[in-house]
């Protein structure tokens, strides 16, 4: 099933907040998805027997442009062999995203490292700590604006 | 005999054959070299041919380098790779629980000084000598086992050298 027919499905399921398919881009065509709306739409993927999107292949944290924050879903589907891109934009003064680790367990760690790294917020995670980072790290790392310290715990971090 | 050839210098021995004189350091040196018992512990790649120096091909053992799990056990710690700064809060404890005399070994250009994370590695402490002092260091992006047995080897040339009234040398 291509991305234009479950755009179809979604926007019969869902009043509003499914993004219209960006399909002229030289990437996996995506939509964008309100982040309010993130969870149900996954529990609906998932769930509807046309669509069965059993496994999520990956979920990242990006530092989208200046103003915004995104979280990118990469699903698929082992029994009906078809996969989609999901995207979701939030501003960085409110970087809240429901969590989808009560749809898919693999979400869990990947939440974690996107909180870690990007410092996407998810909300109702059931354990949003740092995975990698040390727990007493300031600051999220791999934003475009983030300023290497010049000391951790004492020690000289730049060369 | 093998320990007459280890001690070489300043020894005498008596015509029965079961006396022999030496020097307290040569005594203690010579146990000290022959008996390294190394950290149970690896970072990165660079543990990867801490292993194979272990292993039956290198053979680390007839040096009398035995890898122990605590750090109450240990003599030499070889820091093998990459030190994070959540790591390098772990190795200085591990360093600390140490007992004298101790001896630090860090292996490959990582542990060195940063190797390849040294511009843009926010994480990576830039040499373990920032947290602990180090007695040999191994060049290499990882060092072939022969380099660290090179390096090991210079570190029990330290050893043989050092004396009571001082560490090293």
């Amino acid at each position: 099933m291509d991305i234009k027919e479950i755009y179809n499905i979604l926007k019969l399921a869902f009043e509003e907040g499914i993004g219209e398919p960006v399909t002229d881009k030289p990437v996996d065509p995506y939509m964008i998805i309100d982040a309010k709306n993130i969870n149900a739409v996954c529990l609906f993927l998932r769930d509807e027997e046309r669509l069965q999107f059993d496994y999520l292949n990956c979920l990242s944290g990006v530092d989208y442009d200046k103003d915004n924050l995104a979280v990118v879903y990469h699903l698929s589907s082992f029994a009906l062999n078809h996969k989609l891109v999901l995207k979701t934009v939030v501003p960085k003064t409110d970087p809240n995203v429901p969590t989808v680790s009560d749809v898919w367990a693999a979400a869990d760690w990947h939440e974690r490292e996107a909180y870690d790294l990007i410092g996407v917020i998810f909300e109702n995670h059931p354990d949003l700590r740092r995975i990698l980072c040390p727990e007493d790290w300031e600051g999220h790392s791999l934003r475009k604006d983030y300023k290497v310290p010049e000391f951790y715990n004492g020690m000289k971090v730049p060369y | 005999m093998g320990i007459l050839n280890k001690l070489d210098t300043h020894i005498e021995q008596f015509e029965s054959g079961n006396i022999i004189i030496t020097s307290a350091d040569k005594l203690l040196n010579w146990g000290r070299l022959s008996s390294m018992w190394q950290m149970f512990f690896g970072l990165a790649c660079c543990a990867i041919e801490m292993m194979a120096t272990s292993a039956s091909h290198y053979d680390l053992d007839r040096f009398g380098i035995i890898p122990r799990p605590s750090p109450r056990h240990i003599d030499i710690i070889l820091i093998s790779g990459t030190v994070t700064l959540k790591m390098a809060t772990r190795i200085k404890r591990l360093w600390e629980q140490m007992p004298e005399p101790k001896y630090c070994l860090s292996m490959g250009s990582c542990a060195n000084c940063g190797g390849p994370y040294w511009e843009h590695g926010y994480h990576v402490l830039k040499g373990v000598d920032r947290i602990i002092p180090v007695d040999v260091y191994v060049p290499g992006c990882p060092p072939r086992p022969e380099a660290l047995l090179e390096g090991l080897l210079k570190l029990q040339e330290k050893i043989r050298n050092q004396s009571l009234a001082r560490k090293t040398n």
